[in-house]
């Protein structure tokens, strides 16, 4: 959320270096994304092993390095939507909010938040959605090790590899399917909801 | 008490350079085209924009004096700003829009009750503010900012964005307000009509500079300023009613040191009202006529003579013992009746030229 605020609000050097870096993950093929995360979040890797040392966490081939995998890839979907919203709400209620007294974080609370809420709230579902899918970085960065860092569509890969495996692989594409769809769903009938409350 | 306001600022393409003093309370309108400067003082009055140079002084109390360092950010200076659209919170219901400002002042004068009366808003408490028209929008604009318990009240083109008769409607509500609170309000319009039902003190901004500034019917009554270059240029004078002749279907006004008969108005003995004089109904003699249909025969003596040659015609400032008339005419009954500024002359109005406003 932070992210967007600065990339809809300010102007900066380095701005579009920021908004190039926010967006790598979604041009990079995931394979890439995940094997730059393993040389970053590796136990030899520069975060990784200060993690390591510090506080004994590690993130490769676990559940934490998955969702970290998986965060990375969500990422800029979730700032594109929250962005766009903010870019959108008007500066002008903003600005009658201060002539009424209200303070910068009394602002961004009572005013900017809840007219950017569609937004980050479809931000959020569409994320989540993308996150069920995430195959390419978190084979790459966390394995794919049943009950821990396999995710629904490794699991359907791995189901396909196995002789016989077909009906398993229909079973978990049948909850990811309707996963999704319920997303989805989700996400339309809130907007409308929000926009409705809004008065758009 | 007074509100003063000074301001330098140069912006890319011009600058602005104004200064001005009016009374308190009451209405001081800024009138001017667009792109003058009238809303760079009211950005820069709300704290918005910062000026180069920025002086505002309400009632004794400093506002911003950049010269001293003083510069109150827009949340903590109590200034309420009407904006040209209404700018509620599109989240909130009427109700809460009208709290934001208060729940966040200290208390003050401005009591929740009078303020939904006097602008009729009670029914609208409940609703959402994208059902409401353009006119209770800006009631509710104009309740929302009384509430955080301003200072001073900037509106700046409140009336602008909405029709013909939605102004009609709001309008009563705006001057009613402006008897029932005593807060200095500074009102930002391009039109006539407006200043006349509204304004106290007029002041006059042109290409980022203050081309006149006093009283609405001073500055009415000066021939050699922007206003008098209009078409329907005229004085306004402030008049109380001081009888009606039900009988011959007359009221008798009294202001600017002179009595004026108009046709009979709904109006109580010692109500105030603002009499609208256009230039071009004015007659002007030399001696009283005879068996003229003509109720006002005024005396007063010429003040100036300004002449307006792209209409072939000159404008004559007329002083009454407290106040002035417009006349325009042309140069050759000036010559005729032998007319030079300190030389007495008559005024000849209709009854039924006149226009009572503010009523």
């Amino acid at each position: 959320m932070a992210t967007a605020w600065v990339l809809a609000r300010y102007r900066f050097f380095g701005r579009p270096i920021l908004n190039a870096l926010v967006h790598l993950p979604l041009v990079l093929p995931p394979v890439v994304t995940g094997w730059l995360l393993l040389i970053i979040f590796g136990i030899r890797g520069p975060i990784g092993s200060l993690l390591y040392d510090w506080f004994g966490v590690r993130l490769v081939f676990t559940t934490a390095g998955a969702s970290l995998a998986c965060a990375v890839m969500t990422f800029p979907v979730m700032v594109r939507a929250i962005r766009l919203s903010l870019e959108t709400a008007d500066p002008g209620l903003e600005q009658a909010a201060r002539t009424l007294g209200a303070g910068r974080l009394d602002r961004l609370f009572n005013v900017t938040l809840p007219l950017a809420s569609p937004g980050i709230l479809v931000g959020g579902i569409v994320a989540y959605a993308t996150c069920l899918g995430e195959f390419g970085a978190v084979i790459t960065f966390a394995a794919n090790i049943p009950g821990q860092t396999q995710t629904l569509p490794l699991a359907i890969y791995a189901a396909l590899q196995v002789p016989g495996g077909e009906s398993k692989a229909a079973e978990l594409s049948m909850v990811s399917l309707t996963l999704a769809l319920i997303g989805l769903l989700l996400s339309e009938w809130i907007g409308k909801r929000l926009s409705v409350m809004l008065g758009r | 008490m007074s509100l003063s306001v000074l301001l330098r600022h140069r912006f890319t393409s011009a600058r602005m350079d104004m200064t001005f003093e009016v009374p308190t309370p009451g209405v001081t309108v800024l009138f001017g085209p667009s792109g003058a400067g009238k809303s760079t003082i009211i950005v820069a009055g709300a704290g918005l924009l910062r000026p180069d140079e920025c002086r505002i002084v309400v009632d004794g109390q400093v506002l911003a004096d950049t010269a001293a360092g003083v510069w109150l950010p827009p949340e903590r200076r109590r200034i309420g700003l009407v904006f040209q659209d209404a700018r509620l919170f599109p989240h909130m219901s009427v109700v809460t829009n009208l709290r934001f400002g208060m729940r966040r002042a200290a208390s003050g004068p401005v009591r929740f009750d009078e303020v939904v009366e006097l602008l009729g808003i009670g029914a609208l408490l409940p609703r959402r503010p994208h059902t409401l028209s353009g006119g209770e929008r800006q009631r509710v604009a104009i309740g929302r900012a009384l509430l955080a318990q301003p200072h001073l009240l900037l509106m700046d083109e409140p009336l602008a964005a909405l029709d013909a008769a939605r102004k009609g409607e709001i309008m009563p509500y705006l001057t009613r307000l402006k008897t029932a609170l005593k807060l200095p309000i500074i009102y930002v319009t391009h039109s006539l009509d407006e200043v006349t039902q509204l304004a106290d003190s007029l002041v006059l901004i042109e290409a980022g500079r203050v081309v006149g500034c006093g009283s609405l019917s001073e500055m009415a009554a000066r021939a050699d300023l922007p206003l008098a270059q209009r078409d329907d240029a005229g004085a306004l004078l402030l008049c109380r009613v001081a009888e009606h002749d039900a009988a011959r279907e007359l009221s008798l006004l009294q202001g600017a040191g002179a009595t004026f008969w108009v046709p009979l108005l709904d109006a109580s003995l010692g109500d105030e009202v603002r009499l609208r004089i256009p230039a071009r109904e004015v007659i002007l003699a030399g001696k009283p006529p005879e068996a003229i249909s003509v109720h006002n025969i005024i005396a007063g003596t010429v003040r100036r003579i300004a002449s307006q040659a792209a209409r072939g015609s000159v404008l004559v400032e007329i002083a009454l013992p407290d106040g002035g008339l417009l006349s325009r005419v042309t140069s050759d009954a000036i010559s005729r009746l032998g007319l030079a500024p300190g030389r007495p002359v008559l005024a000849l109005i209709k009854s039924t030229s006149i226009e009572v406003v503010g009523l």
